[in-house]
């Protein structure tokens, strides 16, 4: 196994339960985020296609698939 | 309160969310100075390959127009970027203490280049980008859910790779392993998945080559400007970074 050496990094705070309580909330926010942006059409965002529509050459650019 | 204390959870999240805002926009200046000229090209060739409008009929209107379209782009990879900064911050919470690395920064940058490699290149290989104009409306289902398991399978390769080089010692080894764990995870994956080739045989292969590498160049500036960001803001102030560096451990 390799040698592991304690390591102090600065500025983050211990895991625990807690904690990991509000990282799962925040991942799911950033993937709502990213669902809108990505593969929404009008369900997420009661915009009918409005946003799918203006985001349309982004999602073209950023890689997702799309009609 | 001081970047050196220590900070919460929130704190770090902000960092990330405004890496993610800066990443997104500079990604959407990217896509917007190289990118549009393709997007208006290919939606010329589907416009023209569509079906005459029958005699009398009125135009519809379209939802958005094309200049909103240019400028909902950089308002899509803005928001975006902000979604993936604030997973960037929270992997970053959760796993920095695995890291065997001293430099806050560095991990940050390992971080964001193994999202990079995860769900950019390995997606693109299997699943490179269309423009308009390519792509079958039926398939969209099968195409979208294929897209997300390369994404999940290309973060599935990296941690492979991390788990194997860790199981050596030599460097050399520990290369070797990763790199090994990595391909036949990425093999699998691409033999697994089924293959998607919807290009019609009359789109312009030229065209098709400039907007895929264009977009592969879009999401390369929003990786890389969002791991050097977020390296940036989580760097202590004051701490001399070469000194972080040289006590980096060789395991790293």
């Amino acid at each position: 196994m390799s040698d592991v050496k304690p390591v102090q990094p600065t500025g983050v705070p211990a895991v625990s339960g807690q904690l990991l309580g509000t990282a799962l909330g925040a991942v799911l926010i950033m993937l709502l985020l990213a669902y809108l942006v990505a593969f929404d059409q009008g369900g997420l965002s009661q915009s009918g296609m409005y946003l799918h529509e203006l985001m349309h050459d982004g999602r073209h650019l950023l890689g997702v698939p799309c009609h | 309160m001081p970047l050196t204390a220590a900070p919460n959870f929130i704190s770090l999240l902000l960092r990330g969310l405004l890496a993610g805002l800066i990443a997104g926009l500079l990604a959407g200046a990217f896509a917007y100075t190289f990118g549009e000229t393709h997007i208006d090209a290919a939606i010329a060739i589907e416009e023209a390959a569509a079906p005459p409008a029958e005699p009398g009929a009125v135009e519809e209107e379209p939802l958005v127009s094309r200049e909103g379209q240019k400028a909902g782009l950089v308002l899509a990879t803005t928001l975006y970027g902000i979604a993936m900064g604030g997973m960037l911050a929270t992997a970053y919470m959760l796993l920095r203490r695995r890291l065997r690395t001293g430099s806050d920064s560095r991990a940050a940058f390992g971080l964001a280049g193994a999202a990079l490699a995860g769900i950019v290149v390995i997606p693109f290989l299997k699943y490179p980008p269309n423009p308009p104009a390519v792509g079958d409306p039926d398939t969209i289902g099968q195409r979208t859910w294929s897209y997300l398991a390369v994404l999940v399978l290309g973060l599935v390769a990296v941690w492979a790779a991390v788990i194997a080089a860790r199981t050596q010692t030599a460097e050399w080894r520990r290369a070797a392993a990763g790199a090994v764990a990595f391909l036949v995870v990425v093999a699998v994956a691409y033999l697994l998945l089924p293959d998607i080739n919807e290009v019609p045989d009359t789109f312009p292969a030229s065209l098709l080559w400039e907007f895929r590498v264009t977009s592969l160049g879009v999401q390369t500036v929003l990786w890389s400007v969002l791991g050097l960001a977020f390296g940036a803001l989580v760097t202590p102030r004051g701490t001399p970074t070469r000194t972080a560096a040289a006590t980096e451990s060789a395991a790293a």
